[in-house]
């Protein structure tokens, strides 16, 4: 008798268990739990956990062995080559970055001015450079920039223009990497620009054109302030792309003349892959953080604002 | 509209009055084709004479003729490389990789995109803006302590995951999964949720509203999504030059750079024909389906 009253509710208490494991499984947020450990576990194995160990890596010494603290990175102080990367980085960055939102900026105002009927078709074409994988792309401008065959310069010669030593010599080096650098990203920035003109309400314009603005006052007064958040949430993308660009220094340049053109990711795959020094690279890396840190921070306040005004 | 009023104002009311106006609007067309043309000629130049080139014989290359003009045009460049052993290794690779990534990616990022937009659960939020922040880690950053990671793994396991070709299906939804996921939450969150209220009063799993409603609803951007991650995954270079370096493990675009340079001898129309071929797959992609490319490329910043 005792222990049939005692049994019976320890069934009912492992049915209900059961249920309930039953019932938490079927609840709500523990399906979407599973629906996204896939992307919860690629992101903390494959970018969260390497982004930390880079910053356990950069107190090793070169075999791996041993903490050495904060020597890397007085080492990278102490190297002339460091502070060329840091300098490059920074012009590389922001003056393509800015030739980029201007070029793109001008080019979306012709796209947008022409018929309508036409756009599809110059857009099309326009951003082609953007399409084309940049390894593929930086080829065809290192075959343009040849020192002997160059077919710019053969252009340039008919002109009296001696010819431009575009990889060979350092500042022209420099120039070569941002110009390509402005060629490939420029369409991106027009892409967006463009739909950004496109949602500026016409009544704006009719409105201003009736006060008498003129054309330099619609963009200045009109068209700039409406267009504000996607050139700022552009222009922070670019950065950090731009900032920790790879593929376009690496094969018109690599790096050289003197390691006058090495960028950030450049140097770091110099070092830490060709040279095989793991933690310096890692240390050398880690320098792209804080600029990458405050962009993104920016781009975040722009979008949750973006967020709740909708 | 206005220049169409403007100028029938003018034809009725008295030319001298109006005509300025829409005379104005002419030249700021003709202006507007005439930058435009420039524009066109400077973005299409490379890949223009990157066709150039691939048409030449190497004589014809390093003869002192006019690099933008083909006097002998052959095909010859083409045929060889398609014909190539290591050129179709490259191919087959970059080919597998993409496909198998583009699978990878849109198996992990829609049902989490769906989870994260509709499904909420504890720190959803926080995950769905550290998607995003994920997104805008670079992949500089990561490559070296992935390296040591793979030795690690190698000295543990046993299992080599440098120089093989497959570790790229590893590396590369780094690289896709968080944007796609990021531009598939925006696509979600803007259907009606009328929609999928209606399939669960109906008696709908949440399986069967993600597969019958929400991914048929939201196809355009899936295929933003795909296009996005097959574009990622084709131009990528700097993990396969990092991780793999047998010839018969590379793919396109390191493949081109390594194997057709021989020392210091730059064989131009070659790397020309396999640079445009291995730019041709993307660019298709792009004239067929440009309407969902673009529409992938604003979502990005636009959405969410």
């Amino acid at each position: 008798m005792v222990d049939a009253a005692i049994s019976a509710p320890r069934q009912a208490a492992r049915t209900q268990s059961r249920s309930s494991l039953r019932r938490t499984m079927q609840r709500k947020s523990t399906i979407a739990f599973f629906m996204a450990l896939p992307l919860i576990l690629l992101i903390a194995i494959l970018v969260l956990y390497p982004a930390l160990y880079s910053l356990h890596l950069a107190t090793l010494n070169k075999s791996m062995e041993r903490f050495v603290g904060l020597s890397n990175f007085t080492f990278l102080f102490k190297r002339q080559t460091f502070w060329l990367v840091v300098q490059q980085s920074c012009i590389f960055a922001l003056t393509a970055v800015f030739f980029k939102a201007l070029i793109g900026f001008i080019v979306a105002h012709f796209v947008h001015n022409i018929p309508s009927k036409g756009q599809r078709k110059w857009r099309g074409m326009l951003l082609v450079p953007w399409v084309i994988p940049p390894a593929m792309s930086c080829l065809a401008w290192l075959w343009l920039f040849d020192p002997s065959y160059s077919a710019f310069n053969w252009i340039f010669a008919h002109f009296g223009i001696g010819p431009i030593p575009w990889t060979g010599d350092a500042y022209w080096a420099r120039f070569s990497v941002i110009l390509v650098n402005i060629w490939i990203g420029a369409p991106f920035f027009m892409i967006m620009y463009l739909a950004a003109l496109k949602s500026v309400p016409d009544q704006l314009y009719e409105a201003a054109a009736i006060d008498g603005a003129s054309w330099w006052q619609r963009i200045w007064y009109v068209t700039l302030p409406m267009m504000r958040n996607i050139i700022a949430i552009t222009a922070l993308f670019s950065l950090i792309v731009t900032f920790a660009n790879f593929d376009i220094v690496r094969i018109l340049t690599a790096g050289g003349p003197i390691d006058m053109t090495h960028v950030f990711a450049t140097w770091s795959f110099r070092v830490g892959i060709e040279g095989g020094d793991i933690p310096l690279g890692a240390s050398v890396s880690l320098f792209m953080v804080p600029i990458l840190t405050i962009a993104a921070i920016f781009i975040l306040r722009d979008i949750t604002k973006r967020g709740s005004e909708v | 509209m206005t220049a169409v009023t403007a100028s029938a104002a003018a034809a009725s009311a008295g030319r001298r009055k109006y005509g300025s106006m829409s005379q104005d609007r002419q030249w700021a067309l003709r202006w507007s084709y005439f930058f435009l043309t420039l524009f066109a000629i400077f973005f299409l130049l490379p890949p223009i004479y990157m066709l150039i080139t691939s048409l030449k014989t190497s004589a014809e290359i390093s003869a002192a003729t006019n690099p933008w003009w083909v006097y002998r045009p052959t095909l010859d460049n083409y045929k060889e490389l398609l014909t190539s052993n290591s050129y179709l290794t490259y191919f087959r690779n970059s080919a597998i990789v993409s496909v198998v990534v583009v699978t990878l990616t849109m198996l992990i990022s829609v049902p989490a995109a769906f989870a994260l937009a509709r499904m909420k659960f504890w720190g959803s939020a926080t995950l769905a803006t550290g998607v995003f922040l994920t997104y805008l880690i670079p992949e500089t950053l990561l490559f070296l302590p992935l390296f040591k990671m793979f030795a690690v793994f190698n000295e543990w396991t046993g299992i080599e995951l440098i120089n093989r070709w497959w570790v790229l299906l590893i590396l590369y939804p780094t690289l896709t999964v968080p944007f796609c996921t990021w531009i598939m939450i925006g696509y979600f969150a803007s259907i009606p949720k009328e929609l999928d209220e209606a399939a669960l009063i109906d008696g709908a799993t949440w399986t069967q509203t993600l597969t019958k409603i929400f991914i048929p609803v939201a196809l355009p951007g899936l295929i933003a999504a795909t296009i996005f991650a097959f574009t990622v995954s084709w131009a990528q270079f700097l993990y396969p030059l990092a991780f793999t370096t047998s010839a018969d493990q590379l793919v396109l675009p390191v493949g081109i750079i390594t194997s057709l340079i021989k020392g210091d001898v730059f064989n131009w129309g070659q790397i020309m024909t396999g640079a445009l071929l291995g730019a041709a797959p993307p660019l298709i992609i792009y004239a067929f389906l440009m309407d969902y490319y673009i529409a992938g490329l604003t979502a990005g910043a636009t959405k969410g």
